[in-house]
């Protein structure tokens, strides 16, 4: 998973974050969110961009927070508490993702 | 449709507990009778979850002070501080607790939730930065609700996640306010303050502590973790609770800021509520006296948490990462938290139970709180209470494991 190119690594104890200034697919901000979202997912039914998290999986408020935590991290951003309130589907939190990178 | 619906959840959740038996949050204390010890389902019962470190509440000195203070200026205030509430009793609580920490300003509230709710959803504001533990108090996530900054988490305890996100805002204008908590009140563990204010002085923010379960308990005159770490100078705002150590209700911010006072006119939670009643104003100072004049407690405080914690962690149980006046007991999963509690309770002592949603990482435990007048001989009983139904439940193993007791 770690390739010199694409990876920073960052204080110890950090996960490895990839900096800003390199861009990210779409595609792969989705993947990252399914895998953090899998452990919560209900039926057969794959997690997909308009998975509805709150709503579709058994993750609560809590571990959704704890999980943005992870992906700030991971994408090197920071999203306000505000904004997560508002994101519901795996696009939403993707794009948010994607805009704040973009911002930086 | 109706308006509960939306708690179905948590109803159905809070159905599953009921049906253990007792409910936890339903608990009535039929008769206190001493800091340690009441009167529960009938039965006398050692008390060992009541946030009660000193033992203070009991205290004739601070009993006393209060009794004299309802004779001479009546039961309550009825009325705000900025109004016909502020006493010259408040007044000098104000300048006693400004003077315990050195700082220059003090403000009293009437509960330490308002304070947090106020001082922090007022310091940062439009255009400002919130960032907070994971793993803070309601009060805190409250005060996050009600301000106009923007709020970012940090992981819990980690100086290196505050650090990362400090340094994602790069030159974004806007004042830093980062929270943290002298002693974190499910599992008993402190905040690395030392390096935590060493980030925030990299990055020129200011910090808050808030030392509601710190208080008496760390530091050599009880100031709290701020004084145990040596960093009280570069803490800007420290927050507490007069409804633990000093065993009323109440809260306090002091600061050195110049402009400090400007939060009376400006912090709703101070201006719109009763102001404190005299007889807590003066049960609280005299058990601000009784902190600085009797050190012993908190030795006996500490002498009494590693009895508990080393004697659980000798049978296996699983605990917060450090001693701590609050031990925390790692549980399985909410079944056994509540089973274990009841029994425990069936056992003749109290201690309180966290389940998620109010625990960090969802979380059950069994919270234990240490008391400076607990015995020896009380706690060792219970560690004995406890190894009994923990093994019972299968959560320790049948002989205690061959490590050494560890623990700071």
């Amino acid at each position: 998973m770690r390739t010199a190119h694409e990876l920073t690594v960052e204080n110890d104890g950090i996960v490895d974050t990839l900096i800003r200034t390199q861009t990210v697919s779409r595609a792969e901000v989705i993947a990252e969110i399914c895998a953090h979202l899998e452990p919560y997912r209900t039926g057969e039914k794959p997690i997909a961009g308009d998975t509805v998290i709150a709503k579709d999986l058994t993750i609560d408020s809590l571990a959704i927070m704890d999980m943005v935590m992870e992906l700030e991290d991971r994408f090197d951003v920071s999203i306000p508490m505000s904004v997560i309130a508002e994101i519901h589907t795996v696009d939403q939190l993707a794009d948010t993702i994607r805009e704040l990178r973009a911002e930086g | 449709m109706g308006l509960f619906d939306r708690h179905a959840g948590l109803l159905e959740a809070y159905r599953d507990v009921r049906t253990t038996g007792y409910d936890p949050f339903q608990i009535r204390m039929e008769r206190v009778l001493s800091p340690t010890k009441a009167v529960i389902n009938g039965r006398e019962t050692l008390l060992v979850g009541t946030n009660n470190y000193f033992g203070l509440t009991f205290d004739p000195s601070c009993m006393e002070a209060a009794i004299e203070a309802i004779r001479a200026e009546g039961t309550g205030t009825t009325g705000s501080r900025i109004a016909n509430g502020s006493y010259s009793e408040h007044v000098m609580l104000e300048k006693e607790i400004a003077e315990f920490y050195g700082k220059k300003h003090c403000m009293v509230f009437t509960t330490g939730y308002q304070a947090n709710l106020g001082v922090i959803s007022t310091l940062a504001g439009q255009g400002d930065f919130l960032l907070i533990d994971a793993d803070s108090h309601a009060s805190i996530y409250d005060a996050c609700k009600m301000t106009q900054a923007e709020v970012v988490r940090f992981k819990h305890n980690d100086p290196a996640s505050l650090e990362a996100r400090l340094r994602r805002l790069g030159d974004k204008p806007g004042h830093r306010v980062v929270v943290l908590e002298g002693i974190y009140s499910m599992l008993g563990d402190s905040a690395p303050l030392r390096e935590f204010v060493d980030v925030c002085k990299k990055h020129g923010a200011y910090v808050l502590v808030d030392e509601a379960h710190s208080l008496g308990s760390l530091g050599e005159h009880g100031r709290g973790l701020c004084e145990q770490a040596g960093v009280l100078d570069d803490c800007h705002f420290v927050v507490g609770t007069f409804s633990k150590t000093l065993g009323a209700i109440g809260g306090y911010c002091v600061s050195d800021d110049p402009d400090f006072d400007i939060l009376r006119v400006t912090v709703r939670a101070y201006m719109f509520t009763a102001s404190l009643p005299p007889s807590i104003v003066a049960s609280v100072r005299q058990a601000l006296r009784v902190v600085k004049a009797r050190p012993e407690l908190r030795t006996q405080l500490w002498d009494n948490v590693a009895t508990l914690y080393d004697g659980l962690r000798a049978q296996g149980f699983t605990l917060g990462p450090e001693h701590g006046p609050v031990v925390g007991v790692h549980l399985p999963d909410r079944t056994t938290a509540i089973g274990f509690w009841r029994a425990m309770l069936d056992a003749g002592i109290y201690v309180n139970v966290a389940v998620p949603p109010a625990t960090p990482n969802g979380v059950s435990l069994l919270r234990c709180s240490l008391c400076a007048v607990h015995t020896k001989e009380q706690l060792e009983h219970m560690v004995e209470v406890m190894t009994g139904i923990g093994r019972q439940f299968g959560v320790i193993p049948n002989q205690p494991p061959m490590r050494a007791a560890a623990g700071r």
